[in-house]
């Protein structure tokens, strides 16, 4: 017997059974859930009718009466449960379970014949058929009755994740800023019914305009409430728009009190003077925004840890300005982390080339739909929010760059590492592209997340397994090193990640910001395991060995942006 | 952070088994050493299995780990043996050299690699 809270009652009046076997008085089953008063109507000159009983569906009558062939005397009942001492007080003579498929849907009660003292042999028979009949019947019914009830709670949902859609859209800039000598547009469309992307732009008093972008992790309902969080924060705080930095700082303080753990939130927050080109941003782990310049495309290096994370984050100020003819791209990953049906990405690189097309119509936005839809064959469920802002600067320009040429990759900045000409096994023909670049805390324990993003944005290399396993390792123990030793794990300090394609494999930079001057020391002796073994080394000290082991070159370097480790792997010839 | 891994240490047939399901790395060490000192006190056993079958992850720390238990084998004359590598983690046994001092076991129990 299932212990279903809507096991069910079934009951016969106490009627007559005229000639034994006519017309059997059956009653439909009574839904217990509906609880009608018990206003069965009764024949006044018969013996009191069992009315129906509502049975506990814990009641070990139940139990007892699922393994019961057929109609049971309640006298015969011997087990003393509530239901029992109920149906005895009215007048209950005769049990007839109703068992399908082994399960107990519903028990029939009768009082006694109306014209005899005890059910006779036949009747039972009688009985014990129909209720072999009805039992299926009353499944069923109650199956119907389930899938109606969760159709109309589907019905309900649907209802209110609408309504969050709305309310969601009402979040949403309802229209585009007017900029002189600009050309504003964006996109917004949710994986899901609500998302967890958001974009805003709100006018300061001096003409400048604030733009934000900013991507919750996770999708759905839940991204979409810690998305109105963060929007109410940035809006509360509409004293720091001028300044991105101060803002993300403190939405960041106020946001790490209330955000579910494991939730963050991406956002980058810029300030631009429509009539200057300057750009002030701020950036909080969001993809790096694309400016197409006259001579090629570049990413606009600003990086800091996701909002919510961790308190007392600090955020640097970058600042650039856009000429005329330049443009520039907000967006979230779900654009360059869509797949194809091979799941190959789309790709930081295919979004640049976008960006750097200059053809003589058509949106920037749109040219990025169109080119999304064709790479993912248009049908496949779209994976994650997409949100796509650009700002465009009309005008004349200084252009070198034919019309529809290919954008320059972005070429690496001093001190930050990047690409030379002399670089070993990186390739070193200074056409390296940036794949991806990111932040990480100073967390023992996330070197394993920030080694899988790296390897999963250097899938484009066309690394095999082997080699993706070996720059899992070497990433994840350079980074270890870099909490531990470069940053001493202090959370609020960023490990950066740059994961470069090179002509031959691929290279990832790794910049810890050099803090408790006790950094690996690069010519310590390998580790001997002999040595280790016999006690004369500590068994530790395999890290950096393990990185040497696993790439083709290592090499470090030290500047302002911090110390750099650079791992370079080449692609096996296929 | 990395929770603890699910670390296990039993004896079979006279083999003490050191199963790890999650990863060996630094987090691991503590529970390891602790997880093997309890069941080994006492035990006859003469020979020692690391279990890596249902481990994913194994870190530097964890290396230095592996070569830990060795080292506490080797003092108490127990054989140690590892089975369960994928390919990479036996190219980091090779290349640390932990397979010269340890036998390396394919999945199946039974096939000893030489």
């Amino acid at each position: 017997v299932t212990q279903s809270a809507d096991q069910l009652v079934a009951h016969l009046r106490g009627a007559p059974l005229p000639a034994e076997l006519g017309e059997l008085p059956v009653q439909r089953a009574r839904r217990r859930w509906r609880r009608s008063p018990r206003a069965v109507p009764s024949a006044a000159a018969r013996p009191e009718p069992a009315t129906s009983v509502d049975i506990a569906p814990d009641d070990p009558l139940l139990a007892w009466l699922a393994h019961r062939p057929g109609p049971v005397d309640l006298d015969d009942v011997r087990i003393d449960t509530l239901a029992v001492r109920t149906l005895r007080e009215r007048g209950v003579q005769l049990l007839v379970p109703l068992v399908t498929a082994g399960e107990l849907v519903g028990v029939v009660t009768l009082g006694p014949p109306a014209h005899d003292e005890r059910w006779s042999h036949d009747a039972r028979a009688v009985l014990q058929e129909l209720a072999s009949r009805a039992a299926p019947a009353v499944q069923v019914g109650r199956l119907v009755e389930r899938e109606t009830a969760a159709a109309r709670d589907r019905e309900r949902v649907d209802h209110e994740l609408e309504v969050a859609r709305l309310v969601q859209q009402q979040l949403l800039p309802t229209e585009l800023p007017t900029l002189d000598g600009w050309h504003v547009s964006a996109f917004y469309r949710p994986a899901r019914r609500v998302g967890g992307d958001f974009y805003e732009f709100l006018p300061l008093p001096d003409g400048r305009v604030v733009v934000v972008v900013g991507d919750v992790t996770d999708k759905g309902v839940p991204a979409a409430l810690v998305m109105a969080s963060t929007h109410a924060l940035l809006r509360a705080h509409a004293d720091r728009l001028d300044c991105p930095a101060a803002l993300l700082a403190t939405v960041n303080d106020a946001l790490c009190s209330d955000i579910p753990e494991h939730m963050f939130v991406t956002c980058l927050a810029m300030v631009l003077d429509p009539a200057s080109g300057e750009v002030v941003l701020a950036n909080a782990g969001h993809n790096l925004p694309l400016v197409r310049r006259a001579d090629g495309v570049e990413q606009v290096r600003a990086t800091g840890l996701p909002l919510g994370l961790m308190p007392g984050a600090r955020y640097d100020r970058c600042s650039t300005v856009l000429e005329p003819g330049d443009a520039v791209l907000l967006y979230s990953d779900g654009i360059t982390e869509a797949h194809d049906a091979a799941r190959r990405m789309f790709g930081v690189p295919r979004l640049e080339r976008l960006v750097g097309e200059r053809p003589s119509g058509g949106d920037l936005v749109e040219r990025c739909l169109v080119a999304l839809d064709a790479f993912t064959g248009g049908t496949a469920e779209q994976e994650d929010d997409i949100t796509l802002v650009t700002l465009v600067r009309g005008g004349s320009r200084r252009s070198r760059t034919a019309e529809g040429g290919p954008s320059a990759p972005e070429r690496a900045a001093a001190g930050g590492g990047g690409s030379d000409p002399d670089d070993g096994a990186g390739g070193g023909d200074g056409d390296d592209e940036l794949l991806e670049r990111f932040s990480a805390p100073s967390v023992r324990g996330t070197e394993r997340s920030v080694a899988d993003r790296a390897v999963s944005a250097a899938a484009v290399c066309g690394l095999d397994d082997a080699a993706a396993e070996r720059l899992r390792t070497a990433v994840a123990e350079t980074v270890m090193n870099a909490i531990e030793h470069g940053n001493g794990e202090r959370p609020e300090v960023a490990v950066d990640v740059a994961v470069w394609r090179t002509s031959g494999g691929v290279r990832v930079e790794v910049t810890d910001q050099a803090l408790t001057g006790r950094s690996v020391d690069p010519d310590a002796p390998a580790p001997d395991l002999d040595l280790k073994l016999a006690g004369l080394q500590t068994p530790r000290g395999w890290g950096l060995f393990l990185v040497r082991s696993m790439v083709d070159a290592v090499d470090e370097r030290s500047g302002p942006a911090g110390h750099t480790v650079r791992l370079h792997l080449r692609r096996e010839p296929r | 952070v990395t929770p603890a891994p699910g670390i296990e240490v039993a004896e079979q047939d006279g083999v003490l088994v050191v199963s790890v399901a999650g990863d060996l790395d630094g987090d691991a060490r503590e529970p390891l050493l602790q997880a093997y000192e309890h069941s080994s006190e006492g035990s006859s056993a003469r020979e020692v299995l690391l279990d890596l079958a249902r481990c994913a992850y194994i870190s530097s720390a964890g290396i230095a780990l592996v070569v830990s238990l060795l080292m506490r084998c080797r003092a108490e004359g127990r054989a140690l043996s590892a089975r369960g590598l994928s390919a990479h983690y036996r190219q980091i046994f090779d290349v640390t050299r932990l397979s010269e001092h340890l036998r390396v076991l394919p999945a199946g129990p039974d096939q000893e690699e030489t």
